[in-house]
């Protein structure tokens, strides 16, 4: 055996025995909290079983409590608790929106960036006259600007308002997260017109060139300043589950962001495993982090529910940490990479099954008995459909990691539709629920049409069906026609055109569905629509603290 | 968990340990750029310009430039070359390998369309030499002119020539083409088995397990075929069940159902 190997499967085997002891000790030591009592931390006393959805309105809001456990009346809630909450929610107020706001703008730029790209698959000799408008300048553009704008701002924007909610405590250095925002915005825009201009530096999720990323790194490491500066202050003894996922994806995302920018120190197929493994991790260890901190938080929040069961979401903690760090290469499977290295991120692939059942029981066990809120509850339909999609969007990745599936999909639009699935399915529709559950909170407002978020998710949901169904679909014969040598290789090319049609439909729904959603972020910034009939519990105290100010 | 600094340490300390497993490690192994093959020449100042003008246009969102082993798939068959080793990556950076077939493999279209007519055409107007294609077409890679000179002139069937003038290529279209016949990694790879009887034999019966000669040998001719493109269609066409074409070191191939080269 190469010793190199030997070398590395004695480290897995002996780092995987320490992590078991190291797991052992810590819970012989009860380092790892108070079992399920401490599922409750992020409610006030006597706040289990009050549902909570600031953007519905007041019967249906009536309507969603029958649905959940409580029995309303018996039960005081400490209003100190929920006094101090506001206080929390206005310290990171100003940060919190620069990071949401900013996302919103990107959203509607990405998206249509998405569109343009999807229509020029199948219409190639539309808008073809600048070398501005080519597709391979405005598919980039379109991954970088959801990816680092829209996803990855909103994602800080949601982590930096759970953080004083996590830790009691109100957000300190809120500012320096608002610079980080500023100096985010000038990187996202330098490196669009970068790529726009071709200046990428021609590596897929890395087009920026590094000169414009050294504006993001000071921008994200500005953005967990708050963080770290809140932690220090915090008044709470146990770190409930979201803390650990929003802790572990500001520490990752600095190493991974840097160390990927390191790629013109690698040549060829070196930098072609950095490549991948980085790209994945940004899925892996930003997006996916963010998204499960916000879930764990706002499906008990919105149900009035503590999570399922508080242990398990330990391993699936430290089991995402261990397994998806380490899964990039499959995006090279068949290439000129060592065969020990694809295998390492197959094997690992597949073990990612285990966080994935262990949030999947802990997301859907939760939600299962009060099913019924989903339908009544905007924010929680949104919530749970990307818990879903999260579920399904990492089982399949799973299962496409495996060298027999992957020689099919590889290569194809499958992995397009199974991308989106993650980041879109998966993160955004979460960031959706959470963005419907803090904006009220932070500019005290209330969501005036209840319609226009009922149509938002109709509207996202058929189009992401569309998109996802359909490329799936078609990815999956290209990807046969391929490997069929008596085919001819046009076959796989023409055969996908109605998918891709089909794709462009979905994603134009979608790109209505996030234009309905943002016009109606922007009304409630600007205050503007009508009053609601009743405000929701959290915020109805503003009529008592600030003397019906609204 | 109640403690922070353990969160972060642990936290860090996996991500440090993949790097190390899934960064460090492969470049430690494979060391590409320090061993290039003979055959294999650095680009040229124009077609290095042509390979600026390949990331700038994002041609990687379409094109892969990895071929892969005949034992996964029927690449060689279709003319795009031998499974590609590091070493055939010696002079990229970036690299360029790609993850998506929306179009063929190019890494070795300049063998396969070593026609620059062919190229400029292709370029100008795709659906021109090649029907059906969904590449989009690159006219502003491209002038109009009344005076031809000595300049190449595009052409164009009739139904797609615009006007009566003369098309020509601007210097950012040659340098494109250039880089793209450039593309010719058609020369053995001293890392893929080559003939049965170059077989380092004697190694490979040291290693141990049974299966291991045969495989290799299977594999060997699987890596001598492709130096001609008809060899390799043939070799391809009857490849079937044949265990991949791992290179080198002969314990790796047979470690399990491996799918990628090995390298030395």
């Amino acid at each position: 055996m190469n010793p190199a190997i030997a070398f590395l499967l004695s480290m897995t085997f002996l780092i995987s025995i320490g992590g078991l002891f190291l797991m052992v000790w810590g819970l012989a030591n009860d380092q790892w909290g108070d079992g399920q009592e401490a599922a409750k931390t992020i409610f006030a006393e006597g706040e289990i079983g009050r549902a909570e959805d600031p953007a519905t309105t007041g019967p249906r809001r009536r309507e969603l409590q029958e649905e959940a456990d409580g029995d309303i009346g018996k039960l005081d809630i400490d209003q100190s608790e929920l006094a101090d909450r506001r206080v929390y929610d206005s310290s990171s107020r100003q940060p919190v929106l620069w990071w949401l706001t900013s996302s919103v703008v990107w959203l509607l730029l990405g998206s249509l960036f998405g569109v343009i790209a999807s229509f020029k698959l199948h219409l190639p000799d539309w808008l073809v006259g600048e070398a501005v408008l080519t597709f391979g300048r405005i598919r980039p553009a379109h991954l970088n600007v959801v990816a680092y704008g829209w996803a990855s701002m909103a994602g800080v924007g949601v982590g930096l308002w759970l953080v004083p909610r996590l830790f009691k405590t109100e957000l300190a250095g809120g500012r320096y997260a608002t610079i980080g925002a500023v100096l985010w915005n000038l990187g996202m825009g330098g490196g669009t017109i970068a790529i726009l201009a071709g200046f990428s530096s021609g590596l897929e999720w890395l087009e920026f060139p590094w000169q414009v990323d050294i504006l993001l790194v000071l921008g994200g490491a500005l953005a967990a300043v708050p963080l770290i500066m809140t932690i220090l202050r915090r008044r709470v003894h146990h770190l409930y589950v979201s803390a650990w996922y929003l802790i572990g994806a500001l520490v990752w995302f600095p190493m991974l962001f840097v160390t990927g920018n390191l790629h013109a120190l690698f040549t060829g197929t070196e930098q072609g495993i950095l490549n991948w493994w980085f790209a994945h991790n940004v899925l892996g260890l930003w997006m996916t982090p963010l998204g499960l901190a916000a879930a764990y938080y706002f499906i008990p929040k919105l149900t009035g529910t503590p999570i399922y069961s508080y242990t398990l979401s330990l391993i699936g903690f430290w089991a995402l940490a261990l397994f998806y760090s380490q899964v990039g290469v499959h995006h090279l499977i068949g290439g000129p990479v060592p065969t020990w290295l694809a295998t390492l991120s197959i094997v690992t692939s597949v073990m990612m099954i285990i966080p994935v059942v262990a949030v999947a029981v802990n997301h859907h066990m939760t939600v299962l008995p009060r099913w019924r809120m989903v339908l009544i509850s905007p924010t929680l339909r949104f919530v749970v459909a990307g818990a879903m999609m999260y579920t399904f969007a990492s089982v399949q990745g799973s299962i496409e990691a495996l060298r027999s599936v992957n020689t099919i999909t590889h290569f194809t639009h499958y992995t397009v539709a199974h991308a989106h699935m993650g980041v879109y399915g998966f993160f955004s529709f979460i960031l959706f629920g959470s963005m419907y559950f803090i904006l009220p909170r932070l500019v005290r407002w209330e969501w005036p049409h209840a319609w226009a978020i009922t149509l938002h998710f109709w509207l996202v949901f058929a189009g992401f069906g569309i998109y996802f169904w359909f490329l799936s679909f078609g990815g999956w014969l290209q990807g046969l026609a391929m490997l069929d040598a008596t085919r001819p290789f046009m076959e796989s090319v023409t055969l996908t055109l109605p998918y891709l049609t089909a794709r462009s439909i979905g994603g134009t729904l979608m790109t209505l569905g996030h234009i309905v959603f943002a016009s109606h972020f922007f009304v409630v910034l600007a205050r503007m629509g009508p009053e609601r009939e009743a405000a929701p519990r959290m915020m109805a105290s503003r009529y008592v603290s600030e003397g019906g100010e609204a | 968990m109640t403690r922070v600094l353990g969160i972060i340490a642990g936290t860090a300390l996996i991500l440090l340990y993949a790097t190390l497993l899934l960064v460090v490690m492969p470049t430690i192994q494979l060391r590409t750029g320090e061993n290039p093959p003979e055959a294999l020449e650095p680009y040229t100042e124009s077609e290095a310009r042509g390979r600026e003008h390949y990331i700038s246009l994002g041609c990687i969102y379409c094109h892969s430039q990895q071929p892969r082993d005949p034992s996964q798939a029927p690449d060689m068959a279709r003319g795009w070359g031998r499974p590609s080793v590091p070493s055939d990556y010696s002079y990229d950076n970036p690299h360029l390998l790609g993850t998506m077939r929306t179009g063929p493999d190019l890494f070795n279209i300049g063998a396969r369309q070593p026609s620059v007519d062919w190229q400029l055409t292709h370029l100008y107007q795709p659906r021109a030499v090649s029907p059906g294609s969904i590449m989009p077409a690159y006219p502003f890679l491209f002038r109009e002119t009344d005076y031809l000179g000595d300049q190449i002139e595009v052409k164009l069937p009739a139904q797609f020539q615009g006007s009566e003038r003369y098309v020509v290529p601007r210097q950012e279209a040659l340098d494109l083409v250039d880089y793209l016949l450039a593309l010719d990694h058609t020369y053995p790879a001293e890392e893929l088995p080559q003939a049965p009887e170059e077989d380092e034999t004697g190694e490979t019966g040291e290693t141990g397990e049974t299966g291991e000669t045969v495989e290799t040998v299977e594999t060997g001719e699987a890596g001598e075929a492709e130096a001609e493109p008809t060899a390799a269609a043939a070799a391809a066409a009857d490849i079937g069940e044949r265990r991949p074409a791992t290179a080198g070191d002969p314990s790796i191939a047979s470690a399990d159902a491996v799918v990628e080269r090995e390298t030395p």
